[in-house]
């Protein structure tokens, strides 16, 4: 078996057991590469089916492009397809874009307090109704206690300690110092009421193996990652106001592997396009302490 | 010592050198740290100018220079910003790329270091020839075996302070070597070094004419990558049964990992502890082409010619090959992190590949007390960062492999309170006579006092013989319905029959469902209660979703002396000859009831001529 087989059949027996474990289990899908391969191989695990459903926190900001590809998939692939939004934030515009807070206060409302509360089932959820292909709103669903999420370990500092299966108190706190053991591939599958885990498959890929396993196993990711002749990309998907795109012109998923090997990205960190990493001392973890993926 | 890497480095994907995972481990202030910092200076690993920055540093500051301080400078470069891999640091050979994991010294980071070091391939240990073999030299030794990590070099360090004496080398190696022996490795080589003079690490020494094995860094080379189980014999645990009906995918798959071994389309396969048997149809995949056989390191599925009914937890295994073993009681060698100790009369739960089953400590042999150096006997209870002998006992069999024989089926982990609490690998199966739930039936047994009134004497009264009558089968079969009928038309008849309702409160659960604390307790409360109640001279009926072989054997146990009868409603999963009845469906409660009666006359619990 090669590295990219390892990784796969690493993953899948993750997902296998998240699946076994969690009654009220969730994936997190961004529309992002990493998770879009995450729920390839949930497709892999459960061979052919997602028997899990998927979570998209629609911040409204969001590239078309990336909805659309949301939308079109989900009915494609018959997905379980959940959304949740603040709402009461962008009814009263308190919002980066509107003017009205920082990038980090947007963040932490839009995307950190969402996802909380939409994981929750405090605030209502829009699930895609399949025969009308339009979202219905959803209240009073219960809390999911397993998330399972895209992250890797070579994204970012704080990312790197993260265990594959990681738990969460009541207030969605993360004890970066004291996590439970893993060894011999046996994980925190049980918890106290109230608390709940993180589920980190992807956690020993790099952004390259990501790219590798894409091109090999030809998943449609969306085209935002390719130039379209203009010289420009994006490496890392997110709101259109705090995402910008790189000057690059690979348009192909093999371009984008050269580059990342030996080209012009070897040596520049993956999210350098993510304005909300700098104004915070450079690192996510206290967006990632209060519930950042 | 933090993890550090050096700049120029970086570990790529797609690197042509072969890398393997080293852990670094020993008692602190053996010097660690100084190995591994001349082993990045001895072979040009550090970043350029490093190692004379660090010289110069300490000159004006006149203190001698140290090794292990050009990892503490790396460390400042962490905290500067650099790429850094927090567990770890890089460095490389002509032969390959290595990744040093750093165990933490402190034993608060036990849990920790054993995380990073459960991924390693081979062990570096450090040991002080001044101090000698010391608490953790032992301990992590201990955990190496434990850990599955069979290749380990032993480094005896600060040989000039023992004046390259080798009869100081050799009493270490001497006791060392026994106590690795007692934990079932043997070390590749004992390799007297002095990491602060350089000697023995990446260069020969003249000050050790005596010694005649490798250095440091040919070792590292000399260990070999291991090869994936593939030549052992074929081990699946189950992870889980998949049938997803979308689309009219009628697939039934037995999803899991192949551990060790391969099987192929056709073989002939066995689930233990069941024990059921089939034969591989396909091997399933999504996204590939056809598959004609599986084999170790693959998470896949299988479909199989005949269906049965095998539950998650059990593992898959070649008809052909060598059998794991199947028991409830097994010698163990254990290391505990929990915040409480292990302790007697409390129920853990044991996770050995993808089983979990409720598991108690039944048995301390031994127990290494690492600061006094010695093995304690006598012991009730397992502490924080003990490693003990101890024989455990799992509430139904499990399927397991020696450790030495195959590794990934033969550790196990142990939750206390949701958290892994500790870890442990299977010397062997041990045979007992008794079990935990004998031992209370006899204890049970000597303590009651018998009247005068016997079972007889209450038949004859009664006009029936007592038994506790269970019904069995999936939830929603119509077993409580029928069990509430049977009781109101023995009642009418006269007879002295109480249904015993408690289930109903328990009705979701069902035996697939992960290990149920409250089930068991249910199981065991009704053993106990029908024992009461059938002593008394009563029909009982119970109820009971999914009752398998060992729940009834473990009713049996507590219910003894005292019969029952199984009625089974659905699937039958039981062995074979364990049912009393059969009823496929209910589909009319008045005769299902008859069938009972007619079951519980026959077999003479009722007493016909007192109608």
């Amino acid at each position: 078996m090669d590295q990219l087989e390892q990784l796969e059949a690493q993953s899948i027996y993750i997902l296998r057991e998240a699946y076994r474990s969690f009654k009220q289990l969730v994936m997190l899908w961004s529309i992002g590469k990493d998770s879009t391969v995450l729920l390839w191989l949930a497709r892999k695990a459960f061979f052919g089916h997602v028997p899990i459903p998927l979570m998209h926190i629609d911040t409204s900001f969001k590239v078309p492009a990336m909805i659309e590809y949301r939308d079109r998939f989900a009915l494609q692939w018959k997905l379980n397809m959940i959304v949740g939004q603040n709402e009461v934030a962008l009814k009263n515009k308190q919002t980066f874009p509107d003017g009205n807070a920082t990038r980090i206060e947007c963040c932490q409302a839009l995307k950190s307090e969402a996802l909380k509360h939409t994981l929750s089932g405090e605030w209502p959820r829009w699930i895609l109704n399949h025969d009308t292909g339009n979202y219905d709103r959803v209240e009073g669903g219960e809390a999911f206690t397993g998330v399972i999420v895209g992250a890797r370990a070579d994204e970012e500092g704080s990312r790197s300690k993260e265990r594959y299966f990681s738990p969460r108190d009541q207030h969605n706190e993360w004890d970066v110092g004291d996590q439970p053991p893993e060894l011999w591939n046996q994980f925190k599958t049980d918890f106290a009421p109230g608390t709940h885990v993180r589920i980190h498959p992807l956690l020993d890929w790099t952004e390259l193996n990501i790219w590798e396993y894409i091109e090999r196993e030809n998943i449609p990711i969306i085209d935002l990652y390719f130039d379209k002749g203009e010289g420009k990309r994006y490496r890392s998907l997110g709101c259109q106001t705090c995402t910008s795109s790189v000057c690059s012109s690979s348009s192909s998923v093999t371009a984008i592997i050269e580059e990342l090997q030996s080209g012009k990205f070897s040596n520049i960190a993956e999210r350098s396009g993510r304005e909300q990493d700098k104004e915070d001392g450079g690192g996510l973890e206290s967006l990632r302490k209060g519930g950042y993926m | 010592m933090a993890g550090l890497t050096t700049n120029n480095l970086q570990p790529t994907a797609n690197t042509e050198l072969e890398q393997m995972s080293i852990v670094v481990i020993g008692h602190v202030d053996h010097g660690k740290s100084t190995v591994v910092g001349r082993l990045l200076a001895d072979t040009q690993s550090l970043p350029e100018g490093k190692l004379e920055d660090v010289k110069a540093q300490c000159k004006r500051n006149s203190k001698p220079f140290e090794y292990a301080f050009l990892l503490d400078a790396l460390k400042d470069e962490q905290d500067q910003g650099i790429t850094i891999d927090s567990a770890r640091c890089f460095f490389k050979s002509d032969r390959r790329q290595y990744i040093i994991i750093d165990a933490p010294g402190h034993i608060e980071f036990l849990k920790n270091m054993i995380s990073g070091a459960a991924r390693a391939e081979a062990a570096v240990l450090v040991i002080d020839a001044k101090e000698g073999v010391q608490e953790n030299s032992r301990r992590h030794g201990y955990l190496l075996s434990m850990l599955g990590i069979r290749q380990v070099v032993v480094v005896v360090n600060k040989m000039d302070l023992v004046a390259y004496d080798e009869s100081v080398f050799d009493a270490i190696e001497t006791e060392y070597t026994a106590f690795l022996g007692k934990v079932g490795i043997q070390a590749r080589y004992f390799i007297p070094v002095s990491a602060r003079e350089g000697d023995n690490i990446a260069t020969r020494s003249p000050s050790t004419p005596w010694f005649t094995g490798p250095t440091v860094l040919e070792s590292l080379d000399n260990f070999v990558k291991e090869p994936s189980p593939v030549d052992q014999p074929f081990r699946c645990p189950v992870q889980d049964i998949y049938k997803f009906t979308e689309e009219d995918d009628d697939r039934r798959i037995v999803a899991g990992r192949v551990e060790s071994g391969v099987a192929h389309v056709g073989d002939e396969v066995v689930f233990l502890p069941s024990g059921k048997t089939s034969t591989i149809a396909t091997v399933e995949g999504f996204n590939l082409p056809v598959q004609a056989e599986a084999v170790a390191g693959q998470s896949t599925g299988f479909t199989l010619t005949a269906q049965v009914y095998v539950k998650p937890g059990e593992i898959m295994v070649r008809q052909d090959e060598i059998q794991p073993q199947v028991g409830t009681q097994l010698k163990v060698n254990i290391f505990w992190m929990g915040r409480r100790p292990l302790v007697k009369n409390k129920r853990y739960k044991l996770k050995l590949a993808t089983a979990k089953v409720p598991v108690w400590l039944r048995q301390v042999n031994t127990v290494l007390d690492a600061s006094e150096l010695t093995t304690a006997m006598n012991r009730q209870q397992i502490e924080r960062h003990d490693v003990a002998e101890c024989v455990l006992e799992t509430l139904k069999p499990v399927a397991f492999d020696q450790t030495a024989d195959i590794a990934a089926t033969g550790r196990f982990v142990i939750i206390d309170n949701y958290e892994i609490a500790g870890g442990g690998v299977i010397l062997e199966p041990v045979e007992s006579q008794t079990n935990r739930i004998q031992e209370g039936v006899t204890q049970r047994e000597k303590s009651w006092q018998r009247s005068q009134i016997t079972g007889n004497m209450r038949a004859a009264r009664y006009g029936q013989r007592s038994t506790l009558v269970i019904l069995s089968g999936l939830a929603d079969t119509g077993k409580n319905t029928l069990a509430k009928a049977l009781e109101e038309s023995l009642f009418q008849q006269g007879r002295f029959v109480y249904y015993l309702g408690l289930s109903n409160a328990l009705a979701g659960l069902d035996a697939d469902s992960d290990v149920s604390e409250q089930r068991d307790q249910y199981l065991r409360r009704l053993g106990e209660v029908s024992h009461l109640f059938t002593d008394a001279g009563m029909i009982l009926i119970a109820t009971v979703s999914g009752l398998d072989d060992y729940e009834l054997a473990m009713i049996r146990t507590l219910n003894h002396p005292s019969d029952d009868l199984v009625i089974n409603v659905g699937d039958n999963h039981f062995k074979d000859n364990t049912v009393d009845l059969q009823i496929d469906r209910i589909d009319d409660v008045g005769q299902a009831v008859t069938q009972v009666q007619q079951l519980l006359a026959s077999r003479k619990y009722l007493i016909e001529y007192y109608l």
